[in-house]
């Protein structure tokens, strides 16, 4: 055995790479509570006072320093510091904190936009590079659409797609860095390569053998790019410093080359607590020192910036970079995975105080140790910080060692990655099934000229036999543009660090997304048990809707619309499978929106649900905002009831509820959102943000940001700075349900 | 009679947290026979009211077991509440007992101003838990908040402690109505002669019915009445503890 393993059980992990194996072998499953957890060193706090500094002079100006000349790479900038004295963990994504690197690799004008909007200029050279010698994804992908991908791409019945930025929603399996070192990461790809030596030469076996070369240097590049900072993880990490430097190392060299949506961490904690178990029983560091290593990681996790426009901000609000790390679940065997570690990490919300990233997610199952429960509680009602998704129902998909790409998306970590489809909004596909393929804003012919509804009132087997028609269409044409999105990814702007802390041979899937569920299912419904009058403009265009009656509205678990709303997913689910995808990638699709339901709802006209046009949808899979009327969890059961296997990509609820309604005393509102999470994935939820506050908080937040700076809020799917988001955004979760009733 | 019976339902709530132990169902009842002051629902006053749903116990018992799962993991259960819950009480025995059938926790809230009848037994002997509301120990207070006299509320404070029946006592502390200090002295010596005492409850006197009163057009007397500060409760509840009262 390796002397960096030494007190480790041996197993098959030390001859072949096998993670999940050393973690089970070797991790101490913790049940106990809180009470060991220690505060902040003084080098944690004047470090983290540090940044906050730099981060509130960012918020004035929204960057705080941008590079122009050089695009990143991952050796790009040599080795930056906040303090290097002070700081246990080092690294950052350029030579200086929060400065942001330039990635044109996905698309040139997209750098060039940003640059501009914040009052920069591209280099010449650079410019010149790029428009002359070096093709992007950006420009594969133009070169390739039809004029229908366009037309849909313009009209935002598609929209989001990843065509012009990194995609992200790959997560590298980073503990490997740690675990075995670069040196035998690099002879395992060395070997994966051969492999292929004398297979035939068609087309897949080439690319694979071109995606191996460049994940190998890739690894050189990281090698190089820690030893720049004075470090040789060439070997296996043998402390739990260098366990999470290792593994940060393995991260940064991601965020370094890649500027994707979604940059998620993966599942480190309970791997690093074995490490930090060891020098615990060794006497070689204590509490305090472990909790401060925890503390300077996750600082780092805090600092990792992008650079974006400001329709990327519109969409996408309040810079997310979606480090999602999850915590806890339980193994295969029936232990608890949550340790020691886990603790730790939700410990940084007291430590440093709240943030959105990284974004924390806790794994849930009811099996899950009473303390920990409690504790995650807890954090919830004082930090609104984390998300929860249930264990107990994806276990059963993808085993115990997943972990979340951005949101809701899991993946079997180093063995499974996802194309990024963005999503279709089916809110305007129901506009395109009345008005014949016509946009209803526009006036366009963006699908094929199917019959148009001409009664005056809308009559429910005619308008679903023509939505049928309409997601048949969509889901095609859904597909083919992802198809060609992610063909030129991979060509241009390929993920070779991230996908060289992967197998061979990986399961890949081809996301999608539904935005505007609620909407839909509530004008079915509306049309089915009221009376809908379409009302058209002179070009015999339905433009709005009259509602005579009242009709029963997704999220008061009424068995009939939950029943309406679980088709319609299946319905298009079922459409979207018939397509053929690139890389024979494997379709799933999510329910889930991020902010970005605010956009989708400015881009649809009045739906005959009665929503207006421009109206804001609502998020993810939540109910529309007031139509909830029997009380938060009627809601949380009508969400619980969504298919997750036909939904495999995620289905996200975000619930808002003020202290008080919890319940009277602290030890009330524990015991009672803990009750909450356990019916609700009891039930099959998928996921759930939790936000516990009072409206006046964020009114008041509203008005005076400056007080405000840490104030985190979980939208659909991730957390944000409040004061960061549009004014727009926050009136949109401040008008959101909350459940106040006392 | 039995699962068919009819009861007046104003709305229900399925995220009920401080109306009894964990997570509740919360069934607001139709009609109330006081006429309080401070009332946060008057629309549940009258009886025959044109916005009330008629449900058969079936049906509500339905819709209440979607929810079983929420009970179980948080202690939680179905509340009986309105309005005055024993304003329609072969409603509210037919509802607990089919409640009780399927094992889930019954609490009842209500003032306790109503006839010890047979009926009334027969509820309380399949109620879980009591919230019961009392406005003052004061028979001249007691009037001013409520329109009545308070003999048939002590009747029921003494015919729960005779039979042991488990109470959470609630009060609501109003500032210049119900805040006299001698006068919750008085209440705390009673309380004291109670064999079932377990809980006392101090709520805080609100203004988030105020709009309610103006959309019934009802003249609302305590309009411009002050809530009690954080202070001002915590010194009652300190009060209470201090006479050996598990309080919240």
């Amino acid at each position: 055995m390796r002397e960096q393993w030494e007190g480790f059980k041996s197993g098959n992990w030390e001859r072949e790479i096998d993670v999940r194996e050393f973690i089970q072998l070797n991790y101490s499953p913790y049940s106990g509570d809180e009470s060991f957890l220690a505060k902040p060193t003084q080098d944690t706090e004047a470090l983290w006072q540090n940044i906050l500094e730099l981060m509130k002079i960012e918020t004035e100006k929204t960057v705080l320093d941008v590079e122009t000349k050089m695009p990143g790479t991952i050796t790009t900038y040599g080795p930056g510091y906040i303090d290097k004295t002070k700081e246990k963990i080092v690294g950052v994504q350029t030579d200086k904190p929060l400065k942001r690197a330039i990635m044109p690799f996905g698309g040139l004008n997209v750098v060039k936009n940003a640059l501009s909007a914040f009052g920069y200029k591209l280099d010449k050279e650079t410019e010149k590079v790029f428009e002359t010698y070096r093709k992007t994804h950006n420009d594969g992908v133009f070169d390739v659409y039809t004029e229908e991908m366009l037309r849909a791409r313009k009209s935002g019945v598609i929209t989001g797609l990843p065509d012009a930025y990194g995609r992200g929603r790959i997560i590298g399996d980073y503990r490997r860095v740690a675990l075995y070192g670069t040196d035998f990461l690099i002879g395992q790809k060395k070997a994966e390569k051969k492999e292929l030596d004398y297979s035939q030469m068609d087309e897949p076996t080439i690319r694979l053998r071109e995606d191996i070369s460049d994940q190998i240097k890739s690894l050189y590049e990281l090698t190089e790019m820690a030893k720049s900072y004075g470090f040789d993880i060439s070997a296996p990490a043998a402390t739990a410093r260098e366990a999470i430097q290792w593994t940060y190392f393995g991260f940064l060299a991601a965020i370094k080359q890649q500027d994707g949506a979604a940059m998620s961490l993966g599942r480190v904690s309970t791997f690093l607590d074995i490490y930090v178990e060891r020098d615990l029983a060794n006497g070689a560091i204590t509490e305090s020192e472990a909790q401060e290593l925890f503390d300077h990681f996750i600082m780092k996790l805090r600092m990792v910036r992008f650079l974006r426009t400001p329709e990327y901000n519109a969409l996408f609000s309040g810079d997310p970079t979606w480090v999602t790390e999850v915590l806890g679940g339980m193994s295969e065997d029936g232990r608890t995975l949550v340790t020691k570690s886990s603790y730790r990490v939700l410990h940084t919300l007291y430590n440093l105080g709240p943030a959105p990233e990284p974004n924390l997610t806790v794994l849930w199952s009811v099996n899950l140790p009473r303390p920990f429960k409690e504790y995650c509680a807890k954090v919830s009602i004082d930090t609104s910080s984390i998300q929860y998704e249930n264990d107990d129902l994806m276990r059963g998909f993808w085993g115990d060692d997943y972990a979340i790409a951005c949101c809701v998306s899991a993946m079997r970590l180093g063995k499974q990655m996802q194309f990024f489809g963005a999503r279709a909004n089916l809110a305007k596909a129901l506009l395109y099934a009345i008005n014949g393929g016509k946009d209803e804003l526009s006036g366009a012919q963006v699908g094929p000229e199917f019959a148009p509804i001409t009664s005056e009132y809308l009559d429910y087997e005619q308008v679903t036999r023509r939505f049928d028609q309409v997601m048949e269409w969509l889901a095609g044409l859904y597909i083919s543009t992802l198809n060609v999105i992610h063909y030129m990814h991979d060509k241009y702007n390929y993920e070779s660090l991230q996908l060289a802390l992967h197998d061979k041979d990986v399961l890949r899937t081809q996301a999608t997304g539904v935005a505007g569920l609620s909407v839909v299912v509530d004008s079915l419904s509306a049309i089915k048990y009221a009376k809908v009058k379409a009302i058209r403009n002179e070009d015999g265009l339905a433009i709005d809707y009259e509602i005579e009656g009242e009709y029963p509205a997704f999220g008061n678990n009424d068995p009939e619309i939950n029943k309406m709303a679980s088709d319609l997913i299946k319905n298009f689910m079922t459409r979207l499978k018939k397509h053929s995808t690139y890389r024979e990638a494997m379709t799933t699709t999510s329910i889930l929106t991020i902010t970005s339901n605010v956009v989708y709802g400015k881009k649809t006209g009045a739906t005959p649900d009665g929503r207006k046009v421009g109206e804001p949808f609502a998020p993810g899979a939540n109910p529309m905002h007031g139509r909830d009327k029997k009380g938060a969890i009627a809601s949380l059961a009508s969400v619980s009831k969504l298919p997750y296997n036909y939904a495999l990509d995620g289905i996200s609820y975000t619930f808002s509820i003020i202290p008080t309604a919890l319940g009277r005393a602290e030890a009330d509102r524990i015991n009672n959102l803990v009750g909450i999470m356990d019916g609700y994935f009891a039930d099959g939820g998928h996921h759930i943000n939790v936000n516990v506050f009072d409206r006046e908080t964020l009114l008041d937040a509203m008005e005076k940001p400056e007080l405000y700076p840490q104030l985190t809020i979980r939208v659909s799917g991730y957390a944000v700075n409040f004061v960061k988001l549009t004014r727009e955004q926050q009136l949109d979760v401040i008008h959101r349900t909350f459940h106040e009733r006392v | 009679m039995g699962i068919d019976s009819i009861g007046k339902i104003h709305s229900v709530e399925t995220c009920g947290t401080v109306d009894g132990p964990g997570i509740r169902y919360v069934v607001f009842m139709q009609g109330c026979n006081l006429r309080c002051v401070y009332c946060h629902n008057p629309d549940t006053w009258r009886l025959n009211s044109k916005t009330a749903t008629n449900k058969t116990v079936a049906e509500l018992l339905s819709d209440i077991l979607k929810y079983k799962s929420y009970f179980t993991f948080s202690g939680g259960g179905v509340t009986l509440t309105g309005g005055e819950p024993l304003m329609q009480k072969e409603f509210a025995l037919e509802f607990f007992r089919a409640c009780k059938n399927e094992g889930i926790h019954t609490t009842l809230d209500t003032a306790g101003h109503t006839d010890i009848d047979e009926i009334t037994k027969e509820i309380l002997s399949l109620t879980d838990l009591v919230l019961l509301d009392i406005k003052s120990i004061n028979p001249d207070t007691y009037k001013k908040v409520t329109g009545f006299t308070i003999d048939k509320l002590i009747a029921f404070t003494r015919y729960l402690s005779e039979n042991m029946i488990r109470t959470w006592h609630r009060f609501v502390l109003v500032p210049g109505l119900t805040d006299n200090e001698d006068e919750i002295l008085a209440l705390i010596e009673y309380l004291k002669t109670l064999k079932n005492k377990e809980k006392v409850g101090i709520l805080p006197f609100h203004q988030m019915g105020a709009y309610k009163w103006d959309d019934l057009k009802m003249d609302y007397r305590l309009k411009d009445n002050p809530v009690p500060t954080v202070e001002e409760t915590e010194r009652v509840r300190e009060l209470l503890r201090n006479h050996g009262f598990l309080v919240t």
